[in-house]
Parts: structure tokens; C-alpha cells; sequence
């Protein structure tokens, strides 16, 4: 499996999720969005955003379909759906409490 | 929550399923526009166009490893792969059919052999009577021997004194003559019960009404009989007009009041009920009147369901205490009342136990059988996972999961055991129609209830399942160990082999479990063939039995002794027939009577004061010659021991001894009856089988029919030659002649004694079966381990050969193993099985496994078996061409 290294493992769904919150995008549109937004921090490498976001449209979180992008080729398009949205706001929670938990830890004072 | 995604999931799931092509399609597309952009975007930094292909599908890591990542993420892989195993499996199955066959055949004998048995079991131990609230159906039977009999007064005691019952009803079964309006009657067993019957068991008629307590008053007061939905089908061709119709039973008109439905039979497991009549008949159908006779016991059980709340317990306490009073109050009539309650469909412990017994032994065997074939199967896939080293490593070295490969072999392996179970579960649904149907005695209307239930089925998928499973992890284990690397280089597994491995352990002791298969089945049938030629104290061979009741043609007591001498005289007659005698009861056959024998001097007759009981016949004066019983001692009866003259005896050796010393000191001695008549010993015969073939000696007392008539009538005949054919329908026409109306069933004694070599027959035919699937296995699985052994040491042989080994040699090399488990596994059988036998002597008359044709006999079955098995792996060793075969290297 190619999972990028410098991802917290879970948090590609739920970066996923966020970015189609905005508008539904295609596949390269994501990956596109996803460097611009973390200024080329986050990188998810191409071979695991697929499978990824086939198993996100599996559990019914996003739904996809065929649309003609700028170039007038056709892609596959996602959005999110109403289950999806539900998942994106459960995730945010706990990732918020996660990140500030570990934020308190960080900032503990060395005696 | 989850049932709100389905709206999303399961309409893709059914895309990727059904679409398939298109899905792949739109999978490409989407990749492949990704690939598109990449390239751009690679284009406009400046990469030339092939460059920024390549570098754009280098990002990919792999466009076809993500692809299956998506097919994966799809979920629809697993039915994918199923199938996709399934078609290879049946592929690979299908190019070794041989050995797919034998592993389907080893499964189907295994799994058959386990529905049989656990039908049986279903339909005579699991599954209630039918009939309503079975489970609180409780019979009375008696402590001290098994036995459920009592005398009807002591019944009416019971039904009307306890308080632990919600009714108890009675029956016994008594053969009658039944004549349905052809004027032909013919012989039926008639179930005499209480009046109170159906409404204890809760039976409702289909047609008409049955009778009830209320329809009793008295001595043959209730002329009515109840069909059973057998009888009124196959004896009045179901006649929809049925109620209200007269029929004669012995001569007696009776008015059919109903028939029941027709999943009642009884409540005796083995015996299927035809006609009901109230007990109250007793006369009219037997001949006799013990209604007021406390000494007969005419009751053969009595049954009832418990009150709700009244256990057990308080119930056998309530029934002994009555008991007790019984006892105290009729101290001469009476022997012992202490009861204990039983399951009345089995006649209680008396059959129950043995049968209960012998299905454990049976249940036991087909287990152990169909884990013989498990360990069988596990081999055989073992030696084809061996086989296709090659093929596994190279499909792991290219990057296949083991689990993967895994899956593969599993499902192979549970393909063969579906198949399996499913011509195992057919196979044994045709052998229990059959045994359905069958009529192992055929003047008894004996039949087993044996329709396999659900159950049966779910046992043989479960069983199959398991079995898939089980042999299937055997070769999992040598994939899971496999290092695909030097396998694919060389070909073969290699590494080295443990001296002993789970597999030997399982085949020897499976050899060993055939060992004592076929040591137990050539016991039982040695057994059974030298049972067939014991000494009865009677020569069944070469006589004809004539089998009628005076009672079927309505004949009073008192016209019995001309007709008995008007029978004899006119049997006698026929050319061909040496001596005709009668006797009424047939010894050996379905019941017997007891009589107590009293001193001379006794003057107080309660059972304790007996001085023997002895098995009671009463014969004419020719039976003795008929029978081929000897005579020792005194002399035989004659016709002048008429009705008139002084009451005389002749008694069996064994009851000489037992009541007066010896032979001699018996002869003219007196002795009496339990009703105060005094008898003189004239004559002592030799002893005999007269209850059972295993009981002990037993004492017998034969008395002149004339001075004891009887109504149930066996005519022995010994014929000269073989005319036996054409003496048959002489003496029918002898018996229509003296009564057209008078029912009789003629056959040889020896087929007669088929009622009491039953046991023994069903218990050497199971394990006949049993030791033949047994044998069928060990070959199996000894070719499965000596084919694999042959086939892993294919080079090592070749070499051997190459640098001059013998063929002993490589013989030796090659099955060695072989036969050292074959030595091992059947000795460890045999001496098992010896141990087993003894077991089976309570069973099987003069069993015993310390008989040289028995040893010798498994010995040699143990050897041809390892001579079968090995044959084709050994032929295959020798056969080798070493040249070629290191050539192929």
C-alpha cells in the first residue's frame, strides 16, 4: 500500500471530505486543491487518492458523476452528500480535540 | 444511520456487480484523465512529452496495482474472487477426475453413513411420538424385569386410585382374524385398549368418531373398532364411507367407528397400529376372559401424561404406594408392584436400552469414520498442494497474497466437500426410503418410521462444511510455510521431511479404526452364520410352520381338541410329510408364557414359594418328532393324555435339575401348578432356546395341548427332501378344509426364526457396512499417503535407481512408511477390536473374536488392503525412467 508517510494516519478522509465540502471536484482538481490550500505540505501521493476516494464513495459519504471540466474532456466529478457531511463534522470534532490535546501535551513546561 | 447509506451503497454495489464493464471502464477513464492532466502539467515544466508520461505514471506507483486498491475499496472482489476461485477450482478438479472422484466417493460414504445414522437416531430416541404432548408421556414399568405388563384388575386399580396421572390408559396386542366383508378373513394384530385410550393421548379422529371410557360396559359390551389410517387405506382402499360399516373380527360383527389421522401410529416406535378395539373385548378377540384375573397379566403397558406440577418422582411414589396395597391385599394373586416410569414408545428400557445402546456404538463409528475420511482428504490435498508447488510458488513470487492462494485451496477443498455431502445426503435419503418401507418380519407389521427431517439435512452441510474445512488446512499449512523462491527454481518442495508427521498419526490410527471395523463385522457374521447352525433343542431345518387362532374363526374353547386332532390328522396325511405336531407358542418367536412350579406338599401359592419358573408350552403328542426335540429320558405324550386322563408333563434337562436334582430323579415325580393342579413328570427332553438366542439355560414345562387347549395354533411339519414347495399349499388347503374361515400364514421355521435373529442380523448388517466404508477408507487413504510419498521422492528414487538400486530396494524406499503404518495402525486395530467383540457377544449369539477364521480373516483383509492401496504408487516407482527424470531437471 502506498500511504503517504507524512500524513497522520485518517486524516486524508477527512481532508477529502473538507475540500469537497467547498465544491464538488474531480480527481487531479483534488490533488491540485489539496497542495495549493496546505502550501505543498500536505501531499498525498497520486497512487492513494484513488483507491481513497472509491472507498469514501463506497460508506456513501460522497457520490460521483461524469461531468465536462474546462478543457471539455470528460471527468469524474465528486461531491459530497448529506451522510458526508454528517461524517466531515464528526471528524472535524474529534480531530479538533485530538490536535488540542496533543497541543497541551506539547506545551506541557519542562521542569 | 447505516440503513440511510444503503441508499447510496447499494446501488453502486449492483453497478459494480452487474456493469462490470462499464464500471472498469469508468475507472480507466478516471485514472486516465488524471495521467492526462499530470502530463500537462509535467509538459508545461518543461519535460518533453514521453518524459512526462513516464514521470507522471511513476507518481502513480503502479497504474494497475491502484486500480485493483479501487476494485478492492469497491467490496465487490469477494464475490469476484469467489467465483473466480470456484471456476478455477472446478477447472483444476476436473483435469485429475480420478482423484476427485475417489475424494468425492470417500466424503459421500462418510457423510452418507452419518445421515443414516443420525436419522435413526432422529426418528428413535430424538424425536418424540407422534402424538400430542409426547414429552410428558410416561409409561408404568416394572422394576425387577423390564417389563410394563399387569393384570387388567390391577390396572383399573392404578387408573382409578392414583393421583399423580391425568388419566392412564392401557393396551395389548393380539393377533384376530379379519373378515372385511369378503368372507375371507385374514390375520391382523388388533390393538386391545382402555376405552379411556384416545382421549388420554389426545387423538382426534379424521373420520368419524373413536370410542370412549363411557362406551365400555363390561365384557365384550363395546363392538367397535378404530381404523388407523394405514389399515383403512391399504385394507378398505380408503373407503370414504367407512363410518358406520360392520366387520368381523373373529367372527364377531364389530361397526367401525372412525379412523385416525395419519400421523398416529401407535405409540410403539416399531410397531404400526392397524385396528383399535376396547380392551373390554378381551374374549371375543383372545378367546380368553382375564378381565377379573388377577394372575394373567393381560396388560402389555399402561401410559398416561403426569398432571402439571407432579413430577416424576411424586408420581412413582404415588403408583408405589398403591402398589404396595395391591400386594398386601391379593398376597397370593400378585408377584412384585414396585414401577418405575419409562418412555413408552420404546416399551421402556426393554428396548430402549439396547436400541439406545447399540445407535451410541453405531453414532460412534460413523464419526470415527468420517474422520478417517478427513484425514483421508487432508492427505490427498496435501499431495495435490504438492503437486502444484510450482504453480503456488509462482503465483506467490509474482506477488499474490497467501491468503489469496489460501482462499484458492479452501475453496477447492470445499467444493469437493459440497459435493460430497450432497451424493452422501442422497445416497442416504434412498437407503432410509428404503428401510422405510422395509418389512423385516413379515407377520408382524413392523415398521420404522425413518423420513429424514430437517435436521438430517442441516447435519450433512454442516458436516461437509466442516469436513472442507478441516481438510482443507492441512495443505494450508505447508503453503503458509512455503518459501516460493528455490520451489520455483527447482520445482518440488525441498527442505527436509520430520520422521513422523500429524498425517502418519492420522492414518495409522485411521488403519486401525478399519481394523476394528472389520474385526467387529467378521465376528458378528461368524456369529450370526454359526448361530444359524446352533443348537435350538429344536430342528428348524426342513419343517414348514402353519400359523393360525382357532379364536379368528369364532370357536369356543371347547371345540379346540377336534379340531387340533382334525389339523394333525389331515397335515399328517400329506405324502412328504414325515410328523406334524402342534404347539401354541413357537419357541424363539415373538412371546412366551411363564408358569410357576410348585412342590407337591405346597399348599400356599405366592410367587415366592415357586420352586421354579419355567417357559410354558403345550404341545400335541407329535410335536416332539415334528420339531426334532430329542427325548432323554421316559417317554413322550400320547393320545391317551386326553381331557379325562390324570394331568402329566415332560420337562426340559435344565428344569429336571433344577427342581428335583437330575434326569432320573425327576421322572414320575409330582409337581403342581399355581392353580393347585398336580402334574407327574413322564418324560425330560433336551434343552433349548426358547426366549432369546443369548439367555442362559432356562427351564421348560411342556404340557399335553389336549389338557391345556389353546386357541393360538402353530402346526410344525417336518417334510422329507425338498418337496417343501409343494407341501405348503397342501397343508393351506388341509386348514381350509377343516375351517374355510380360519386365517393361516405359512413359512419355514427358519424364516420364522428370523424374529429372533433380527437383532443379530441388523447388528452384522450395520457393522458389515460400517467395516466395508472402513476398508474403503484405510485404501484410500493409504494410496493418498503412498502415491504422495512416491510422488515427493520421485528424484531421491530416480537417483537411487540410477546408481543401481534393486527394485526391493526401491520398493522398500519408496513404501516403506507405507506398510510400517499399515503394521502398526492394524495391530493396534485388531487388538481393539478383539476388545470390542466382547461387547458385541451380548448382542450377536456365540461372538467371539478368540476364533482363528476371524484373526486370520482380518489379517489377511488388513493385507489385500495394503496390496490394493500401494499397487498404483508402486507400479509407479518401479516404472520410473531415471534418466528422464533427471534429464528434466
Amino acid at each position: 500500500m502506498s500511504k503517504p508517510s507524512d500524513l497522520v494516519q485518517g486524516t486524508l478522509d477527512l481532508l477529502l471530505l473538507k475540500i469537497l465540502a467547498l465544491e464538488p471536484l474531480n480527481g487531479w482538481a483534488i490533488s491540485q486543491r489539496l497542495r495549493q490550500v496546505s502550501g505543498d505540505v500536505l501531499q498525498v501521493s497520486d497512487g492513494s487518492l484513488y483507491p481513497a476516494l472509491h472507498k469514501l464513495e463506497q460508506q456513501g459519504w460522497i457520490t460521483a458523476e461524469w461531468k465536462a471540466t474546462e478543457n471539455n474532456r470528460r471527468a469524474k466529478f465528486y461531491s459530497l452528500t448529506r451522510l458526508g457531511r454528517r461524517q466531515l463534522q464528526k471528524e472535524t470534532e474529534s480531530w479538533t480535540r485530538l490536535s488540542s490535546a496533543i497541543t497541551n501535551v506539547i506545551r506541557l513546561e519542562e521542569a | 444511520m447505516r440503513v440511510e447509506s444503503w441508499v447510496y451503497t447499494i446501488p453502486l454495489r449492483l453497478r459494480s456487480l452487474f456493469r462490470r464493464r462499464l464500471v472498469e471502464q469508468e475507472l480507466d477513464d478516471e485514472l486516465q484523465y488524471h495521467l492526462h492532466c499530470k502530463t500537462a502539467d509535467y509538459v508545461s515544466k518543461g519535460l518533453r512529452e514521453e518524459e512526462a508520461r513516464r514521470a507522471a505514471l511513476l507518481d502513480m506507483q503502479g497504474l494497475t496495482q491502484r486500480k485493483e486498491e479501487c476494485r478492492d475499496a469497491r467490496r465487490v472482489n469477494l464475490v469476484d474472487d469467489t467465483l473466480q476461485d470456484i471456476r478455477y477450482g472446478l477447472r483444476i478438479l476436473a483435469r485429475t477426475p480420478g482423484p476427485t472422484a475417489l475424494a468425492v466417493l470417500t466424503l459421500a460414504l462418510a457423510i452418507g453413513a452419518n445421515a443414516v445414522v443420525f436419522a435413526l437416531f432422529q426418528s428413535l430416541i430424538a424425536r418424540p411420538l407422534n402424538v400430542p404432548r409426547a414429552e410428558t408421556l410416561y409409561s408404568l414399568e416394572r422394576k425387577d424385569s423390564n417389563s410394563g405388563r399387569m393384570s387388567y384388575p390391577d390396572y383399573l386399580d392404578f387408573r382409578d386410585r392414583n393421583r399423580s396421572f391425568e388419566g392412564l390408559a392401557a393396551y395389548e396386542i393380539s393377533p384376530a382374524g379379519l373378515d372385511t366383508g369378503s368372507g375371507n378373513p385374514s390375520s391382523v394384530y388388533v390393538c386391545m385398549v382402555s376405552g379411556n385410550y384416545f382421549d388420554v393421548l389426545g387423538i382426534q379422529p379424521q373420520i368419524g368418531r373413536v370410542f370412549h371410557a363411557s362406551d365400555e360396559r363390561g365384557p365384550n359390551s363395546a363392538p367397535y373398532v378404530v381404523l388407523s389410517h394405514r389399515a383403512w387405506r391399504e385394507r378398505f382402499s380408503a373407503d370414504p364411507l367407512i363410518v358406520g360399516r360392520t366387520v368381523q373380527l373373529n367372527k364377531h360383527p364389530y361397526t367401525v367407528l372412525g379412523v385416525t389421522p395419519p400421523e398416529f401410529r401407535g405409540t410403539l416406535l416399531f410397531f404400526s397400529a392397524e385396528i383399535f378395539t376396547p380392551f373390554v373385548n378381551q374374549e371375543q378377540i383372545t378367546g380368553v376372559n382375564h378381565l377379573n384375573e388377577r394372575r394373567m397379566l393381560s396388560v402389555f403397558l399402561t401410559m398416561g401424561h403426569l398432571k402439571p406440577g407432579v413430577t416424576p418422582a411424586q408420581a412413582i411414589d404415588d403408583i408405589n404406594a398403591i402398589g404396595a396395597q395391591i400386594e398386601k391385599t391379593y398376597p397370593t394373586d400378585v408377584a412384585r408392584m414396585r414401577f418405575t416410569l419409562a418412555d413408552p414408545s420404546l416399551y421402556g428400557s426393554f428396548l430402549g436400552r439396547p436400541v439406545k445402546a447399540f445407535l451410541a456404538g453405531l453414532m460412534l463409528l460413523a464419526a470415527l469414520i468420517l474422520l478417517a475420511a478427513c484425514a483421508n482428504l487432508g492427505s490427498l490435498f496435501a499431495a495435490r498442494a504438492s503437486d502444484r508447488a510450482r504453480e503456488v510458488a509462482l503465483r506467490l513470487a509474482l506477488g499474490a497474497h497467501r491468503r489469496r492462494v489460501l482462499r484458492q485451496l479452501f475453496t477447492e477443498a470445499l467444493l469437493v466437500a459440497l459435493a460430497g455431502g450432497a451424493a452422501g445426503l442422497l445416497a442416504s435419503v434412498t437407503f432410509l426410503r428404503a428401510l422405510s418401507s422395509w418389512n423385516p418380519i413379515p407377520r408382524f407389521p413392523i415398521r420404522l418410521n425413518l423420513e429424514p427431517d430437517p435436521f438430517v439435512y442441516a447435519l450433512a452441510l454442516v458436516l461437509a462444511l466442516l469436513a472442507g474445512i478441516l481438510f482443507g488446512v492441512l495443505p494450508a499449512r505447508q503453503v503458509l510455510a512455503m518459501d516460493p523462491f528455490p520451489i520455483v527454481k527447482s520445482g518440488r518442495l525441498t527442505g527436509t521431511h520430520p520422521r513422523w508427521t500429524a498425517r502418519d498419526l492420522l492414518l495409522a490410527f485411521q488403519i486401525a479404526i478399519c481394523a476394528v471395523l472389520v474385526t467387529s463385522s467378521l465376528v458378528a457374521v461368524r456369529g450370526l452364520i454359526r448361530s444359524l447352525h446352533t443348537d435350538f433343542g429344536f430342528q428348524p431345518r426342513g419343517t414348514l410352520l402353519a400359523h393360525s387362532a382357532l379364536t379368528m374363526a369364532g370357536h369356543p374353547a371347547a371345540a379346540y381338541p377336534a379340531i387340533h386332532q382334525r389339523l394333525v390328522d389331515s397335515v399328517a396325511a400329506i405324502p412328504g410329510v414325515e410328523a406334524a405336531g402342534l404347539i401354541d407358542r413357537i419357541p424363539l418367536g415373538a412371546d412366551w408364557a411363564n408358569s410357576l412350579m410348585y412342590p407337591e406338599e405346597t399348599t400356599d401359592f405366592r410367587p415366592s414359594n415357586a420352586a421354579a419358573t419355567a417357559v410354558r408350552f403345550n404341545v400335541s403328542p407329535a410335536y416332539f418328532q415334528a420339531a426334532g426335540t430329542r427325548l432323554l429320558a421316559g417317554r413322550l405324550f400320547t393320545d391317551h393324555d386326553h381331557p379325562r386322563a390324570p394331568r402329566v408333563a415332560i420337562v426340559n434337562r435344565e428344569c429336571a435339575r433344577r427342581v428335583f436334582g437330575s434326569d432320573a430323579a425327576a421322572l414320575g415325580r409330582w409337581f403342581r401348578l399355581r392353580n393347585n393342579i398336580r402334574l407327574q413328570i413322564v418324560g425330560v427332553v433336551e434343552d433349548g432356546k426358547y426366549v432369546s438366542l443369548t439367555e442362559p439355560p432356562r427351564a421348560a414345562l411342556f404340557t399335553p395341548l389336549a389338557q391345556s387347549p389353546a386357541a393360538e395354533t402353530w402346526l410344525v411339519a417336518r417334510t422329507s427332501g425338498n418337496a417343501a414347495e409343494h407341501i405348503a399349499p397342501a397343508i393351506r388347503e388341509a386348514f381350509r378344509q377343516t375351517d374355510p374361515a380360519l386365517p393361516v400364514y405359512i413359512e419355514p421355521w427358519t424364516q420364522t426364526l428370523d424374529f429372533a435373529l433380527f437383532p443379530a442380523r441388523v447388528a452384522t448388517a450395520a457393522l458389515g457396512v460400517m467395516g466395508l466404508i472402513g476398508a474403503l477408507l484405510a485404501v484410500t487413504g493409504v494410496f493418498g499417503m503412498a502415491a504422495y510419498s512416491v510422488s515427493k521422492r520421485l528424484k531421491e528414487l530416480g537417483i537411487r535407481m540410477a546408481l543401481g538400486a534393486r527394485r526391493t530396494e526401491v520398493l522398500h524406499a519408496a513404501l516403506g512408511r507405507a506398510f510400517k503404518l499399515l503394521a502398526i495402525g492394524g495391530s493396534a486395530g485388531l487388538l481393539l477390536g478383539v476388545l470390542a467383540a466382547r461387547v458385541l457377544a451380548a448382542i450377536v449369539y456365540q461372538a467371539t473374536p478368540r476364533d482363528p477364521f476371524v484373526l486370520a480373516g482380518v489379517v489377511l483383509a488388513l493385507l489385500l488392503l495394503g496390496l490394493v492401496a500401494t499397487w498404483i504408487p508402486a507400479h509407479r516407482a518401479l516404472s520410473l525412467n531415471p534418466v528422464a527424470l533427471l534429464r528434466e531437471e
